[in-house]
C-alpha cells in the first residue's frame, strides 16, 4: 500500500488509519537513501512525494521553510537566486549509493545529513529552527519555529533530526541560512602520508583564518598523488589575505598550489558525495565519526586488520572507508577501534544480506538504549514508523 | 509578586526534613556539603527571578559524579524533589527551590579535566563558570564562544540546562551549538554518557535533547565543550540613529547584504541612557537607538567590513559612526551593554522578558511594546540581540508596590504574547522556568505539550527533577 498525502491534515487522517491498523510502515521522502540501516518489513509506504514547495523564504531574515518531500535542488536554487546557501552543505548520496530519486528536504533533516562545512558552520541540527510533524497517533504537532532563537519547550527537532523517520513523519522544515560566500578558494598540499595531513588539518583549524573545509584524500583516492585540501570562503580580497597567511603558518607542511572558481567547487562536491570510494559497487562503505586528530590513528588501526581505501573529511573527524564485505566487512575491528578512539561508525553502504546481518547504526549503551526506546514509544507508541531501522525494536 | 503558583510542599517531607539531611551528610564527604541552617539555606531562596523566593528543605552542593549518583538516587528514592542549581543566576526562576525540595548544586564542580587543541574541544566539570572556560584557554589563542552577560559568574551547568546564547551567538551559536558532549546523572542514579570529542554522536541526539532542558531531565556532571581560535582582531562600532525604526531596518539590510557581523546589539534612549550614566562607555545618550555592531578579522578585513556596514547606515540616517580605536575602548563599549542589567537594576526594579521575534517585525513590534507597557503607566528600556531578534525589554517598576508588581507581570506577558502572534517565541535564552510557565498554551497546543512531558517522563517518571518548572502545573498526563 502505497501512500501519498498531498497536505498535512490528509498524512494526519492517513496515519490515524495505518495506527488503527497497527500497519507497520516505511516512511519515504525521494527514496535516495532507501538501502541504509537494517532491512524492514513493512506493509505501507507513506512518502512525502505531494508535500512540496517553499512555504516561507525571508532573505533579510536568513530564513527558509518548506514542505517535506520539496527536492533538495529546488530549495537550493531558491536560496542561490538570493544569493543564500544552507549553511550545512547536505550531501547527495546518489553516486555513492547508487540510487535514483531525487534528495528532499525531509530526507536531509531525517538523516541530519551534513557535507564539508559541517567543521566550521554546523550541521543540518544546527541550522534546523523548526519542524511540522505527524507522530504515531496520527496527531500534527510542532517544534521550535521560525526564530533564530528559541528555547522554548524541549527540543524535539534535535530528536528528529538524525532519527531516520523512526520517530514521526516529517511535512515541513524550517532553516538558518547564509549568504553565499563571494568567492572560494583552496590550498592543496600534495604527497602528504596520512598523519602529516590530519596533523596539518588539524593545525589548521586551529588558526584565525577560518577555513570551511579540511579533507585528505590518500594517494590512489580520486587521482595518483595524496592530497590535502583546505576551502577558505568569502568577500575575494579577505579570502586571498587568509591564504597567504595560512600557507605561512603550514609551512612546515609544504608549498600549498590554489584552486579557485569551479575547479574548487568540483573538488569540494566529490569529497561531499564521497564519489572516489563510489567503485568497486561490491564494497562496503563505512562512516565513521572520530575526535578529528585520530582520524589518521583510527584508518591505521584498521588497516592492520583489513585492506580499504579512505577519505577524510571534517579535519580527520570524519572518515569515509570502503572495504571488502567478507567477515562482515570488518564490522568487529572498525566498531572496536572506533569506540576506543571516542568515536562511531556507521555501514552506510551494504548488501542486504550484510545489513540484515550486522547493525548498520552503531549500537548505544544499555541504558542510553532504554532511553531511546522510551523517546520512541513517546513518539510513536504503536511502532509504525521504519520499524527497526536504526535497531530491532526502534 | 504573587501572580505564580507553586505545587503546595508535601507535609510528610517537610516532616522528614532531619532524617533526609543526615542520610544525605552520609552520602557526600565534604563536612560542609550539606546545608540545613535557615540562615544558610536564605542564599539559595531564590535565582535572579527574585520576585519570587522559597527556603528549600536542604542544599547539596556534592562534590563528583559519583557523590551526585548516590545523592539522586537516594531523593529519588525517598521521593524527594530535586532542584539542580548551577550559580543560581537564571532569570526566569529556573534554579528556585521549593519549600519540600532539596536543591542540588553542582558548584563545587568546577575543574577544567583536559584542554585538547587539535580536536578543538575542552572536558570540563559543569559547575565551572561560563568564562573560567575561556580564561582556561585564552593563552593557547581560544575561546569558548557563548557569552551570556552573566559569564563571570553562570555555570555551565546552567547554560547547558537553559541553551544560554549571548551577544556573539549571531556568528557562532548558542550552547546547543558548542556542546559535543555531556556525562549525565538520572534519577534511579546511573551515569550516562552521551557524545564526546567526536563532532557527532550514534543514536537519537540525546545531547541537544538535554541541552535546555532546564535540569528536568538529569544533572549534567561534566561536558565537552567546542572551542574556537581567537580571531585576530575584533571591533565594534557604535551607530546612532534618530528612530528605532531606521535602527530596526538598518539591521534588516546589513543581515540582507550578506554581512554577518559577530554581534549586532540594540539599545533604545532609556536604554543608552541607564548604561552610559554606569558605564561611561561614550553611548550617545541623545539619540533615540543605538546598535553596537562588532566585526572580526585582520585590520584590513575589519576595515573592509565595517565600510560596507557604515554605507548602509548612512541610508538609514545614522546620526552618528563611533569606531572603537583601542582595547580599552572596545572594552568600555561592552561593558556598558553586558552591565545593562545590573546597571538598570541601580535606578529601578525591573523584569526582564526574553521573546524573540522575526527580525522583519522588529519596527512593529517595538512600537507595540511601548503602548503595552505606556497602558499599564510603566516605562520599559530595550536592549537586546537584534540581529537574531531576540528582545530584552526591561519593564522598571517599583517591587514595594504590590499594584506595580502585578502591572509589570501583566504586561510582560502581553509583550510575550505578542512576541508569538508575530511568528516568534516565549524565550529565546533565559528559558521558561517558572516565569514563562503558565504562558506556554500560548505558544504550544495541549498534545505538544503532552509530546514534550511524556519525553521528558522517559528520563524522570516520577517528576522529581525541577517540579513546577516548564509545564503549566495542569498539564494532563497523557496516555
Amino acid at each position: 500500500m502505497r501512500l501519498e498525502p498531498a497536505s498535512e491534515a490528509e498524512a494526519a487522517a492517513l496515519v490515524r488509519d495505518l495506527a488503527r491498523q497497527r500497519t507497520p510502515t516505511r516512511i519515504e521522502g525521494g527514496g535516495t537513501r532507501q538501502a541504509v540501516g537494517r532491512p524492514i518489513r513493512t506493509a505501507a509506504t507513506l512518502s512525502s512525494r505531494k508535500l512540496t514547495g517553499i512555504t516561507l523564504y525571508a532573505p533579510a531574515e536568513m530564513v527558509i521553510a518548506a514542505r517535506s518531500g520539496t527536492p533538495l535542488a529546488e530549495l537550493e536554487a531558491t536560496l542561490a537566486a538570493q544569493g543564500q546557501m544552507l549553511p550545512f552543505e547536505p550531501p547527495d548520496h546518489r553516486v555513492l549509493l547508487g540510487s535514483a530519486g531525487e534528495p528532499t528536504v525531509g530526507g536531509v533533516v531525517a538523516g541530519n545529513l551534513s557535507g564539508p562545512r559541517r567543521l566550521a558552520a554546523g550541521a543540518c541540527r544546527d541550522a534546523l529552527l523548526g519542524l511540522r510533524f505527524v507522530d504515531g497517533r496520527g496527531q500534527l504537532l510542532r517544534t521550535g519555529g521560525r526564530v533564530m532563537k528559541n528555547v522554548t519547550g524541549l527540543d524535539l527537532g534535535k530528536l528528529l533530526c538524525g532519527s531516520w523517520g523512526t520517530l514521526a513523519f516529517l511535512t515541513e522544515a524550517t532553516f538558518k541560512v547564509l549568504p553565499r560566500p563571494e568567492a572560494e578558494l583552496t590550498l592543496l598540499f600534495e604527497g602528504l602520508p596520512d598523519d602529516r595531513a590530519v596533523a596539518l588539518l588539524c593545525a589548521a583549524m586551529g588558526t584565525p583564518f577560518g577555513p570551511s573545509g579540511a579533507a585528505h584524500l590518500p594517494a590512489g583516492v580520486g587521482a595518483p598523488r595524496a592530497r590535502t585540501v583546505l576551502r577558505l570562503e568569502g568577500f575575494s580580497e579577505s579570502i586571498r589575505y587568509r591564504a597567504d597567511r595560512l600557507a605561512g603558518a603550514l609551512a612546515e607542511y609544504g608549498r600549498p598550489t590554489r584552486i579557485e572558481g569551479e575547479e574548487s567547487r568540483a573538488l569540494w562536491r566529490v569529497i561531499r558525495e564521497v564519489e572516489p570510494l563510489a567503485e568497486p559497487r561490491e564494497r562496503a562503505v563505512w562512516r565513521l565519526s572520530l575526535p578529528p586528530k585520530r582520524g589518521a590513528e583510527a584508518v591505521a588501526a584498521i588497516r592492520a586488520e583489513r585492506a580499504c581505501s579512505v577519505l577524510y573529511d571534517w579535519s580527520g573527524g570524519l572518515v569515509w572507508l570502503a572495504t571488502d564485505e567478507d567477515e562482515d566487512a570488518g564490522c568487529a575491528p572498525i566498531r572496536a577501534i572506533a569506540r576506543r578512539l571516542g568515536g562511531h561508525a556507521l555501514l552506510l553502504r551494504g548488501s542486504r544480506e550484510l545489513r540484515a546481518r550486522i547493525a548498520p547504526f552503531h549500537p548505544v549503551a544499555d541504558r542510553v538504549r532504554a532511553l531511546e526506546a522510551g523517546i520512541a514509544e513517546a513518539f510513536d507508541p504503536f511502532g509504525l514508523f521504519n520499524p527497526g531501522l536504526r535497531a530491532a525494536g526502534i | 509578586m504573587t501572580g505564580i503558583a507553586f505545587p503546595a510542599p508535601d507535609p510528610s517531607i517537610l516532616a522528614r526534613k532531619s532524617e533526609i539531611v543526615a542520610a544525605l551528610r552520609g552520602l557526600v564527604a565534604a563536612p560542609d556539603a550539606v546545608i540545613d541552617d535557615p540562615v544558610e539555606l536564605a542564599a539559595y531562596e531564590t535565582d535572579a527571578f527574585t520576585a519570587y523566593r522559597r527556603l528549600p528543605l536542604a542544599v547539596v552542593l556534592p562534590g563528583s559524579t559519583e557523590e551526585v549518583s548516590r545523592v539522586l538516587a537516594y531523593l529519588a528514592r525517598e521521593g524527594v524533589a530535586v532542584v539542580p542549581r548551577g550559580a543560581g543566576t537564571s532569570l526566569s526562576g529556573g534554579a528556585i527551590p521549593l519549600e519540600d525540595a532539596v536543591v542540588v548544586g553542582v558548584a563545587r564542580m568546577n575543574r577544567v579535566l583536559a584542554i585538547d587543541l587539535a580536536n578543538r574541544t575542552a572536558r570540563v566539570e559543569a559547575g565551572i563558570t561560563n568564562l573560567a572556560i575561556t580564561n582556561a584557554v585564552a593563552e593557547h589563542g581560544f575561546f569558548y564562544a557563548p557569552d551570556p552577560s552573566s559569564q563571570l559568574a553562570c555555570t555551565l551547568a546552567g547554560n547547558i540546562a537553559m541553551n544560554s546564547g549571548g551577544a556573539h551567538c549571531l556568528k557562532y551559536g548558542v550552547t546547543t551549538n558548542n556542546l559535543l558532549g555531556v556525562t549525565l546523572v538520572l534519577t534511579d542514579g546511573s551515569v550516562i554518557e552521551l557524545g564526546g570529542e567526536a563532532l557527532d554522536a550514534p543514536g537519537y541526539d540525546l545531547v541537544g535533547l538535554v541541552c535546555g532542558s532546564e535540569g528536568q531531565l538529569g544533572i549534567v556532571t561534566e561536558a565537552v565543550v567546542r572551542i574556537l581560535p581567537q580571531a585576530e582582531g575584533a571591533r565594534p562600532v557604535l551607530l546612532a540613529f534618530p528612530s528605532s525604526e531606521a535602527a530596526g531596518a538598518c539591521v534588516a539590510d546589513i543581515i540582507g547584504a550578506g554581512i554577518v557581523p559577530v554581534a549586532i546589539e540594540f539599545m533604545d534612549n532609556p536604554a543608552i541612557r541607564i548604561c552610559e550614566a554606569f558605564a561611561k562607555a561614550g553611548y550617545p545618550t541623545d539619540a533615540a537607538a543605538m546598535l553596537i555592531v562588532e566585526v572580526e578579522g585582520s585590520d584590513a578585513e575589519i576595515d573592509a567590513e565595517l565600510a560596507r556596514i557604515v554605507a548602509i547606515a548612512r541610508r538609514h540616517g545614522v546620526t552618528a559612526v563611533k569606531e572603537s580605536r583601542s582595547a580599552t575602548e572596545t572594552a568600555q563599549i561592552w561593558k556598558g551593554r553586558k552591565s545593562a542589567f545590573g546597571a538598570t537594576g541601580r535606578i529601578a526594579d525591573y523584569i526582564c522578558m526574553d521573546g524573540t521575534i522575526p527580525t522583519g517585525r522588529l519596527p512593529e513590534v517595538l512600537r507595540r511594546m511601548a503602548e503595552i507597557v505606556a497602558g499599564y503607566g510603566l516605562r520599559v528600556a530595550n536592549v537586546f540581540h537584534a540581529g537574531d531578534g531576540n528582545l530584552h525589554p526591561l519593564i522598571l517598576y517599583d517591587v514595594n508596590d504590590p499594584e506595580q508588581a502585578a502591572k509589570a507581570e501583566a504586561a510582560g506577558a502581553d509583550i510575550l504574547k505578542l512576541c508569538v502572534e508575530v511568528g516568534g517565541c516565549l524565550t529565546g535564552e533565559h528559558g521558561v522556568g517558572i516565569e514563562k510557565r503558565d504562558l506556554m498554551r500560548h505558544q504550544f497546543t495541549e498534545t505538544e505539550l503532552a509530546l514534550q512531558a511524556a519525553v521528558r517522563r522517559v528520563f524522570d517518571p516520577a517528576e522529581i527533577l525541577n517540579p513546577g518548572k516548564v509545564f503549566p502545573l495542569d498539564l494532563a498526563k497523557a496516555a
